[in-house]
């Protein structure tokens, strides 16, 4: 399957954020949406998700047959944790909430190496800890394109070698990696889109 | 797709009833209000029981509409709700999902209290029983009409008692059926079946108008 | 800083496990002398069988009283002395009172069926118990809306306080409008006055549930303890995780 945005363009706040972007990704291919704050990443990706309609232009995808919904999963940059909820908790709401086909809770915690924080609630967890229980989402639910914002936010030198594993893992199964980052993500051989200038 | 409302459906109820969550609060609120009304009007029995009704009413409502300004407020804050939007299930299922865990923990719970209240309000125990029917066939469609409150004022930070006010407009119809439907229980005065139908039709309406309502505004409303 | 969490309140501990059981010995050797005594006196030519309500009714009215004024001085110890187990005792003592004083009413309304007719009356007496009521209700909500202990128990404390300089003051509004309606439709309690033989089952019940408030308070005071234990080693085993 293909992504495909033709002219994506996007206004807030009366300013241009984005014009006439377009791109095509194909399986196991990975773009990266850098620029400075504010200059409209996240809403590239937010548009790119599904969440906000785009003032201009359009995406589709070729070849899936499914609900254009279940090829995303979106990793904003808040972390989607409920405190008073185990980590383990906020997992399995995730990972029905999507359909509950991916990794099991116990295996996807193992892997981004907080098994043992399972029963503990989510509020006292640090932030790099809750990165990771956020990004855990992406082993629990089984989709095709990942769309992260500023994944490694938050995250230790270990948080971000696991974080670039799995995205090499995730294109070595044909799937997509749609990054926005400031920091140096590694994505070896990445389209790039930098914003910033209404470009 | 069950499976996803299932989650939806344990997670809510699960965050009511845990530390914080407000399980608890809308049931002190009602008693409260039933306790200050007499204070307010004097401890006379006849009136009481004459506007008895009314303050049920007016107390279920006032303390479902507390617990719904944060239905979608709290998933927004912490970007639960984008995920919430991006799930394979159609938006309005969600809304209806959440309305549900809603009044299984704040609606129900003062569905239980109205007889003790409808006691000390001086409602003779005969009638208590339709006094209570009459609130459980009502209080759905607060929490429904609530939840359309709750989606316009989820993006917005300091929406204080924006839900309220929206709501309380929507809300006549159904005061208006169910203050007669529980007066007719108590005084036998006027018929019980044809105001009680009509609160139940108001009920069924919201059950279609609540979640679809809710659903646009939350679209609507992303930034 | 969690660590005295850990440590201070070990002596209390194991004073507890010793008072708890003695306690509540005691308090069943009373309550049910007291019940005893009172159910064999006889029956009060006005109320009949009913009166022996009394014997719960009344005592779980002053123990409702007395559970707030201890939850007011521990919310003393709290913020002015800062006393380790202050808050501990405090939110112990919240839902204890709470009990007491539903038991209060619910035995009020029982007694008041089959005496006045009416399974709740708006007197002044009953009414200032709810307001009673309200306000540990109130407290008992602070407790739960708010997650750390220590900030909860600071504003726990504050409406405490707020609530217990209110009472005399509800008390005698409550009064003042019930006199105003004085002859309408209001029913006049003026509480039966106390036969001597009644009185002596009425002290025992009395000093027996006092006891038993106290054998639930360190024991609720005790779970306390240990549930803050618990959240402490949530809160340690997350840190050491995140630096080993």
């Amino acid at each position: 399957m293909r992504l495909l945005a033709e002219g994506l363009g996007s206004m807030r706040g009366g300013r241009s954020l984005f014009r006439d972007l377009s791109f095509a990704l194909g399986p196991g291919e990975a773009l990266v949406v850098s620029g400075a704050n504010g200059s409209g990443k996240t809403t590239l990706l937010r548009t790119i998700a599904g969440l906000l309609p785009p003032d201009s232009g359009r995406i589709s995808l070729a070849g899936w047959e499914n609900p254009p919904g279940e090829a995303v999963h979106f990793v904003g940059h808040l972390d989607a944790q409920k405190g008073v909820l185990t980590v383990g908790e906020n997992l399995a709401f995730y990972r029905g909430l999507s359909g509950g086909g991916g990794a099991t809770v116990e295996a996807a915690l193992q892997r981004m190496a907080i098994g043992g924080l399972a029963e503990l609630p989510a509020a006292v967890l640090s932030a790099g800890q809750r990165r990771r229980a956020a990004l855990a989402r992406l082993l629990v639910s089984e989709r095709p394109i990942w769309l992260l914002d500023e994944p490694a936010s938050s995250l230790d030198t270990n948080g971000q070698a696991l974080l670039a594993r799995l995205m090499r893992e995730h294109r070595g199964r044909d799937g997509i990696v749609i990054a926005a980052t400031h920091l140096n993500l590694d994505l070896p051989g990445a389209r790039a889109i930098s914003l910033g200038d209404g470009h | 797709m069950s499976r996803a409302l299932a989650a939806i459906l344990k997670r809510d109820l699960k965050l009511a009833l845990r530390a914080g969550g407000g399980a608890g609060i809308g049931v002190i609120f009602f008693l409260a209000l039933v306790t200050i009304v007499p204070f307010a009007i004097g401890p006379d029995l006849p009136l009481l029981k004459r506007i008895g009704a009314a303050v049920l009413w007016i107390g279920a409502l006032l303390a479902s509409l507390l617990g719904l300004e944060r239905i979608f407020a709290s998933d927004h804050e912490d970007g639960s709700l984008d995920l919430l939007l991006l799930a394979p299930v159609p938006l309005a299922l969600i809304a209806a999902t959440k309305a549900l865990a809603h009044w299984i923990a704040t609606g129900l719970p003062l569905v239980v209290m109205t007889p003790v209240l409808g006691l000390m309000l001086g409602i003779e125990p005969p009638a208590l029983a339709a006094v209570t029917i009459t609130l459980l066939a009502g209080t759905p469609a607060v929490t429904l009409i609530g939840l359309i409150g709750g989606a316009l004022a989820a993006t917005l930070p300091r929406s204080g008692m924006l839900v309220a006010v929206l709501v309380l407009p929507l809300a006549i119809p159904l005061l208006i059926f169910g203050v007669a439907a529980t007066d007719a229980a108590v005084t036998n005065e006027i018929p019980f079946g044809a105001p009680f139908r009509l609160l139940c039709a108001i009920s069924l309406f919201f059950l279609v108008l609540g979640p679809v309502a809710a659903a646009a505004a939350l679209r609507h409303a992303r930034e | 800083m969690p660590f005295y969490e850990l440590a201070n309140p070990h002596r209390f501990l194991q004073l507890a496990r010793v008072l708890i059981p003695a306690l509540a010995v005691l308090a069943l050797a009373l309550i049910g002398l007291g019940l005893g005594l009172g159910f064999r006196a006889p029956p009060d030519y006005q109320q009949g069988e009913m009166v022996r309500v009394m014997y719960i009714h009344v005592p779980s009215a002053w123990i409702a009283l007395f559970a707030y004024t201890l939850m007011a001085v521990a919310s003393l110890g709290t913020l002015v002395w800062r006393h380790p187990l202050a808050d501990v005792a405090a939110k112990a003592a919240a839902p204890i009172g709470a009990a007491f004083c539903l038991l209060c009413l619910v035995t009020g309304a029982l007694w008041g069926r089959p005496m006045w007719g009416a399974y709740w009356v708006w007197d002044p007496r009953l009414t200032s118990v709810l307001v009673l009521f309200l306000l540990y209700l109130g407290v008992i909500a602070v407790w739960g809306a708010i997650d750390d202990p220590g900030r909860a128990g600071k504003a726990a404390a504050i409406l405490t306080l707020v609530g217990f300089i209110n009472v005399p003051i509800v008390k005698f509004s409550v009064d003042w409008w019930s006199s105003l309606h004085q002859g309408a439709s209001v029913f006049r309690l003026d509480g039966p006055t106390i036969h001597p033989s009644l009185l002596t089952p009425l002290l025992i019940s009395a000093a027996g549930f006092a006891a038993l408030f106290f054998a639930l308070q360190l024991a609720a005071m005790r779970n306390e303890i240990l549930r803050r234990r618990l959240r402490t080693l949530g809160i340690l085993a997350a840190a050491t995780a995140e630096a080993g």
